[in-house]
């Protein structure tokens, strides 16, 4: 069977099934745990429709889309330990993965902030003229949001290319949609914006969807994708997953339309791959997945002076001997240091001040 | 003394270096308002850099609610002048996800007060990204408006948001006082790769002041995060921002007939903070005054006392007074509103009283 890349990264997705890894939990109300499932198979779907000129964003489970766009796995297991080798050098965390080179531009804490970002990268493109589209992932949990609708409106008024691609999993963390949502028909929720209703759990349906969309969004506009998913841990690792919904329900998903399943049964049933050759891929994968953290586990921490850099593009400690900003450089991170330490001796202010000082 | 700026970089153009070089006004023959100064500022900016753009409600058929985006949409058409929808959320993540993907959008809210709804986009989505990305994500975007009180506008329209921004680590915080402050401070916030939230004034657009040759040219720019010296004094300093520069300036003047020499501080940049400027100034002088506008409370003036009881104790001859604004929301009846912002009576007052004190 020929191993061409996007067949060998939909069997990685299996390897993500392992259970949650407790070395990675630093935040107890929201990690990474719940990357694993098969509901983040349809990434893979919508990378077979796109290049990387296409922009993606979406909200804090962003593990898997950030490999779907070309992040390792490296990068993602130091990131979750919040090491050096991590794909934000340790400083972002779960929620904050991002693949600029790869028009991936995160990873966002604020549930429904990264519409309007997206609708915002959309202008972007339009006004850049590059003929490429947005693609904006957003959960039912953040259906309801206001600052959705009112990007969707800016959007629509300015035909942006904007496609909207709600991950309906049923769950906004522990609140069931139609407890959340008077109409969870998400994918009608955009009223004057056209909506498409997709299987989330077939990567086929997503892929033709998707360019269905991209299409669509280049010559009219926005429009919104509804993937039908389900997501089959808890919403993060102190939320065990059961307390809100059935373990029938989940093991009947799991059973009935698991994505991974899908597809080997696809490629079994056309001899596309024999049994073994699946099995010999997965056996590949998780070993990789599993040497991929060992490796991070060994990456280090990162240094303390990182603690003060990159808080601005341009001066004040963010790179050395910049204009700019008062007091910058070594000595903008010394008074820093001295005020968050508690350590109230002044600095050399007559070094400091500048002629000032001489008085 | 004149207050020589030590610049690291010899990337700065030798109009910027020589600037502060001189406190006074080297060929101060033209006047003009600050209307004029920032609209002549977005118009060689946009018209230097094709990225730069311009959205806001009312900010291109109206010709701007205050009329300082006057004429740039008859000059460079809807693409790039665009009038939103009256949804601050939306349409503030917009322009931060376009920074995001490298334009330079420049979003003004019609008031601070408004920032409000959109404040979880510049904080969140613009403030943090390049942090938590580690240098990937920058956001060259700049937020304007007037802020602080006007007259007769009520509560909700009135507040100050100096301190608010200025608490923020990632953000740049400028507040213009006169017309070359404007020009010189857009113009670097635009060009500048952090966010910028700019502060401006609605009763100070229509106040004329000269400006220098020098300050014309179209490649002035201030220096982000320099105070400057307004008037020169031994006795006390005060430090003010914005309209308050001005009430300073007057009570410098009422002062001064008395005897008493103040130094007059416009900071212009709330963050990051001159604290070398500030501290130098009351190492010389050994009283402070710190003028805000805004609650006193968390604010502006309390940040400067804290760094000068920090680094300057020793010098201090007198405790630090803060002159703020009334610890209420903004009255609308004229004789309250008048006794809720400071007047150039309460300056002089507390210069009175640090002068005539001793530790």
């Amino acid at each position: 069977m020929s191993s061409s890349p996007s067949s060998a990264r939909w069997p990685s997705c299996a390897g993500w099934r392992s259970p949650p890894i407790p070395s990675t939990r630093r935040n107890s109300s929201v990690d990474s745990a719940t990357c694993t499932t098969a509901r983040k198979l349809w990434p893979i779907g919508m990378e077979a429709a796109i290049t990387k000129k296409d922009c993606i964003i979406t909200a804090y489970r962003d593990h898997c889309t950030f490999l779907g766009r070309g992040g390792t796995l490296l990068q993602v297991f130091s990131e979750l330990m919040g090491r050096k080798d991590g794909c934000s050098k340790g400083k972002g965390g779960s929620m904050h993965f991002y693949k600029k080179d790869a028009n991936f531009y995160g990873g966002h804490g604020i549930v429904g902030a990264q519409v309007p970002l997206g609708c915002g990268l959309a202008f972007a493109q339009k006004y850049s003229k590059d003929e490429t589209v947005t693609f904006a992932l957003y959960g039912d949990g953040a259906a309801n949001q206001g600052q959705l609708f009112e990007a969707l409106n800016i959007s629509a008024l300015w035909d942006l290319p904007a496609i909207l691609v709600c991950e309906n999993n049923h769950y906004g963390m522990g609140t069931a949609e139609w407890r959340a949502a008077k109409s969870p028909s998400y994918y009608k929720r955009g009223d004057y914006v056209p909506g498409l209703k997709v299987d989330g759990m077939d990567a086929l349906a997503v892929k033709q969807a998707c360019k269905f969309a991209k299409e669509h969004a280049l010559k009219n506009g926005p429009i919104i994708l509804e993937m039908d998913t389900y997501r089959y841990h808890g919403h993060s690792m102190s939320d065990p997953g059961s307390t809100y919904r059935t373990r029938d329900e989940i093991s009947g998903v799991r059973q009935e339309r698991d994505p991974i399943e899908r597809v080997r049964k696809l490629i079994l049933s056309h001899d596309l791959a024999t049994e073994k050759e699946l099995k010999d891929i997965e056996k590949e994968i998780r070993k990789e997945v599993d040497e991929a953290i060992a490796q991070a586990k060994e990456s280090p921490m990162p240094d303390p002076s990182e603690l003060f850099t990159n808080v601005y593009a341009k001066g004040y400690g963010a790179e050395k001997g910049e204009e700019g900003g008062a007091p910058g450089g070594e000595k903008g991170q010394r008074l820093q240091m001295n005020l968050c330490h508690g350590d109230i001796t002044a600095p050399d202010c007559k070094e400091w001040l500048g002629p000032w000082g001489n008085h | 003394m004149l207050g020589i700026v030590r610049q690291r970089v010899s990337s700065v153009p030798t109009l910027q270096r020589m600037l502060y070089a001189s406190k006074s006004f080297s060929s101060a023959a033209k006047e003009m308002t600050v209307r004029d100064a920032l609209n002549s500022a977005l118009d060689e900016e946009m018209s230097a850099d094709p990225k730069v753009f311009l959205m806001g409600e009312e900010v291109g058929d109206y010709q701007g609610a205050y009329k300082i985006t006057k004429g740039l949409l008859e000059k460079y058409g809807p693409q790039r002048v665009l009038d939103t929808p009256i949804t601050e959320a939306g349409f503030a993540g917009i322009g931060v996800g376009a920074a995001y993907y490298g334009l330079r959008p420049v979003v003004e809210f019609m008031t601070f007060n408004f920032s409000m709804q959109a404040i979880d986009h510049i904080i969140n989505s613009a403030a943090k990204s390049n942090y938590m990305s580690a240098g990937q994500i920058s956001v060259p975007i700049v937020f304007r408006g007037p802020n602080g009180a006007a007259a007769g506008v009520g509560a909700q329209h009135s507040q100050c948001y100096a301190a608010w921004y200025g608490s923020c680590p990632g953000l740049k915080v400028l507040t213009p006082y006169s017309s070359e402050d404007a020009r010189g401070l857009l113009k670097a916030a635009i060009r500048d790769p952090d966010p910028v939230v700019f502060l401006e004034n609605e009763l100070l657009y229509g106040e004329s002041f000269p400006v220098s040759a020098e300050a014309l040219n179209s490649d002035f720019c201030l220096p982000i995060g320099k105070a400057k010296i307004e008037r020169e004094g031994k006795d006390l300093t005060i430090t003010a921002y914005s309209k308050m520069v001005g009430h300073a300036l007057k009570a410098a003047e009422v002062l001064a007939k008395e005897g008493i020499s103040a130094e007059v501080i416009n900071l212009l940049s709330i963050r990051p903070l001159d604290r070398a400027a500030i501290n130098a100034s009351v190492r010389k002088t050994n009283r402070l005054v710190t003028v805000e506008e805004a609650f006193s409370q968390n604010g502006v003036g309390a940040e400067i006392c804290a760094s000068v009881v920090e680094e300057s104790f020793e010098y201090l001859d007198a405790p630090v007074e803060r002159i703020a604004g009334a610890d209420v929301p903004m009255p609308y009846a004229a004789n309250l509103e008048r006794m809720a912002v400071p007047q150039v009576d309460d300056i002089v007052r507390a210069a009175k009283r640090t002068c005539f004190r001793s530790v």
